[in-house]
């Protein structure tokens, strides 16, 4: 072994000890600045622990600070729009949901809407469809929430805070689970209403959570709130102000992180939400600490809502009353998910022939909508999602188009990255919380 | 028996017999062209599956809505009216229809109509939700539509623009320059549609891979896909099937 002059050698009791030194390096760069003179192209992505998904960033950068930044898409592009035109509109809300997987009861609702609107419908639908779809989407939103906080705390070195966030998020996807049957994917919220009514142990469960929620939320702001690594991550990291996200299109917690209020359950409502009391929680700083502080504040809103709803629950049906319209089994959760009843299948294999073409024409062919177009937007856990859904007349949409919370927010991750430091861009991004399935489609 | 058996001596025996359209080397046969033309109900086109071939639906061309629209509808018109003084000239129509106002504006002009309706003090439409296209494949020759969804959140109010193209020349002006939120979304239509906007700052494919060929949500994009054999039976590619036809 040869003894180099960058590292001397000595004897000590627990065996040779190298003392690895700089050697003449500063004398062999003194010429050159490597900090300010080098650039490099960092590619991140598309696979990446915090990208979330297969989200690729391009930066550039300068020492560590990033001068630019551009963000490729496209690699979870499903072509789901392009699907729903070849089934028919109840068969739709099987696609949508699949969207953005974090908040599938948005997907599903804004679907709903457009074609209940297309339909001329809106009005019919009944009060207790109404009052379950508030109620799942709240439950939804504040399980998407809690997935953000989860990521966003395990990209940000909390590791606990990722395993209490799936912790809670568990228990709002077992409730799905009785109610839908399933924990991902319902295709619950159906054009003309849900696809079948809340059974009894899901409210106990739902009752239980309300109880749980609160505290765990304080458990989280105990973890995280004072913390002060939470804090110089956070702080002043990755801002954008209400202009920035006016012209960026950022709506959501992002948009009022910056302090603008703009919520479409207040501003625009539907499904009823005018009736319900809730706040709008806005900050000022519009930085990552303020989207922290908004989230949180909106799952407390949440829960109030389900709490409201929970109390609104009246029996009545769950579907329109128009037989043209509505589904014609009265589904059923059963060993594998939901399902036609066994009621239902008796009836029309045994003693209704009318029952069974009713059944059978509406499966396969499905309802005619009137031509035309609308557009829908509802207040998904990451903004504004919109549905543009055109009929011509047919059983079949011509064309739906959503306006994806997630795929125009990311376009502001550059404002936010650039001129900041690489370990912020994390920050940034997870901050405006993109799903990449909602995002490519 | 009575008749004679002349085909083999095997009588009663049962022989082994393809069946028509089960063969897994064959794929399945349509039955016999009919003159409503092949499928199952003589279906073609319209993708009506209900049994009733032969009816043709109509796509009636949309028309302009008569005064009063109702609701704030009015007041927009009245006030873009006032602010844009080409407004006969750029906008071809007014739609109401569903609670939702329509501007059919003329491509060349879609930039200076955003820019009107974002800047004016009575209309104030701060966010451009979204931008998407919708192909009227058999409508007229300009059947590539492209939708901008505006929202003012001053006055709480949306409005919709649509911008028709034709296929051969499909070119409008980018609004990236009023709405920067547009630059994305664009890019999409540009990716899904083929509609060029001109003047975005990077107007190249988002979604679909770089080097992909065609526009795939065009009405008249073949869908591609294989016949798959499951149980003995062929079912044929998706753009083939009975009912996507």
């Amino acid at each position: 072994m040869t003894t180099s002059n960058y590292a001397t050698e000595r004897e000590t009791t627990e065996g040779k000890v190298f003392t690895v030194t700089g050697g003449d390096w500063d004398q062999v760069v003194s010429g050159t600045d490597p900090i300010s003179d080098e650039r490099i192209v960092v590619n991140m992505g598309p696979q990446h622990p915090s990208t979330h998904g297969v989200l690729r960033l391009i930066l550039e950068l300068e020492g560590e600070t990033v001068r630019e930044a551009r963000s490729v898409v496209g690699y979870l592009h499903t072509g789901i729009e392009k699907n729903l035109e070849y089934r028919n509109w109840v068969q739709g809300s099987t696609f949508v949901t699949r969207m953005d997987y974090l908040s599938p009861i948005f997907n599903e609702t804004a679907y709903a809407l457009a074609v209940e609107k297309l339909l001329g419908i809106t009005d019919d639908i009944t009060e207790r469809a109404n009052t379950i779809r508030v109620l799942m989407m709240e439950l939804n939103r504040i399980s998407s929430h809690l997935v953000w906080l989860a990521t966003t705390g395990m990209e940000l070195g909390a590791i606990n805070m990722m395993l209490y966030g799936f912790r809670e998020r568990e228990y709002i996807l077992e409730i799905f689970e009785i109610i839908t049957g399933l924990r991902m994917n319902h295709a619950y919220v159906r054009p003309g209403g849900v696809a079948q009514d809340v059974p009894d142990d899901a409210i106990v469960k739902i009752r239980k959570f309300l109880d749980l929620m609160p505290k765990k939320l304080k458990e989280y702001e105990n973890l995280l709130s004072g913390q002060p690594i939470w804090l110089e991550r956070t702080q002043h990291v990755a801002v954008l102000d209400v202009t920035g996200c006016l012209a960026l299109g950022v709506t959501g917690p992002v948009l009022r992180s910056a302090g603008l209020a703009w919520d479409l359950r207040k501003t625009m409502p539907y499904c009823g939400y005018e009736s319900y009391e809730f706040d709008v929680p806005t900050h000022t700083d519009g930085d990552v600490w303020g989207r922290y502080l908004v989230r949180l504040a909106e799952i407390r809103e949440s829960l109030k809502l389900v709490e409201q709803a929970l109390d609104r629950l009246k029996p009545g049906p769950v579907m329109v009353a128009d037989k043209k319209i509505a589904w014609p089994a009265q589904l059923a959760i059963g060993v594998d998910g939901m399902g036609n009843s066994l009621e239902h299948v008796a009836k029309i294999m045994g003693q209704s022939m009318e029952s069974l073409i009713h059944h059978f024409k509406l499966v396969t062919e499905g309802f005619r909508v009137p031509p035309g177009q609308v557009y829908v937007a509802v207040e998904s856990p990451r903004g504004e999602l919109g549905v543009h859904a055109v009929s011509d007349g047919g059983t079949r949409p011509y064309r739906v188009h959503y306006r994806e919370p997630s795929f125009v927010n990311l376009q502001a991750l550059p404002a936010m990255a650039e001129g900041g430091l690489i370990a912020d861009v994390i920050a940034g991004g997870a901050s405006l919380d993109p799903v990449m399935g909602g995002c490519d489609r | 028996m009575t008749a004679p058996n002349d085909r083999n001596d095997n009588a009663g025996v049962p022989v082994p017999v393809t069946p028509a359209g089960a063969s897994s080397t064959a794929p399945a046969e349509y039955p016999p062209a009919s003159p409503a033309g092949r499928g199952m109900f003589g279906t073609q086109g319209s993708g009506d599956v209900s049994g009733f071939g032969g009816l043709v639906r109509q796509r009636k061309p949309v028309e302009g809505s008569p005064r009063p629209y109702g609701g704030y509808f009015d007041e927009v018109r009245d006030a873009l009216e006032e602010a844009y003084p080409q407004f006969g000239e750029a906008i071809e129509k007014v739609v109401v229809d569903r609670g939702e106002l329509t501007l059919h504006v003329r491509p060349e002009r879609i930039a200076e109509v955003c820019q009107v309706l974002r800047d004016d003090m009575a209309l104030r439409f701060e966010l451009c939700s979204s931008v998407s296209g919708v192909d009227y494949l058999g409508a007229d020759e300009r059947r590539l539509h492209v939708v901008y969804q505006l929202t003012s959140m001053t006055y709480r109010r949306r409005i919709r623009l649509e911008a028709a193209v034709s296929p051969e020349a499909p070119h409008l002006p980018s609004v990236t320059a009023v709405y920067p939120t547009a630059d994305w979304q664009e890019r999409e239509a540009y990716d899904m549609f083929g509609v060029v906007f001109d003047g975005h700052p990077n107007l190249t494919r988002i979604l679909m891979p770089d080097d992909w060929e065609g526009h795939p949500q065009r009405k008249d994009y073949p869908l591609g896909g294989v016949p798959v054999e499951y149980k003995g039976a062929e079912i044929p590619p998706p753009d083939r099937r009975r009912s996507y036809q």
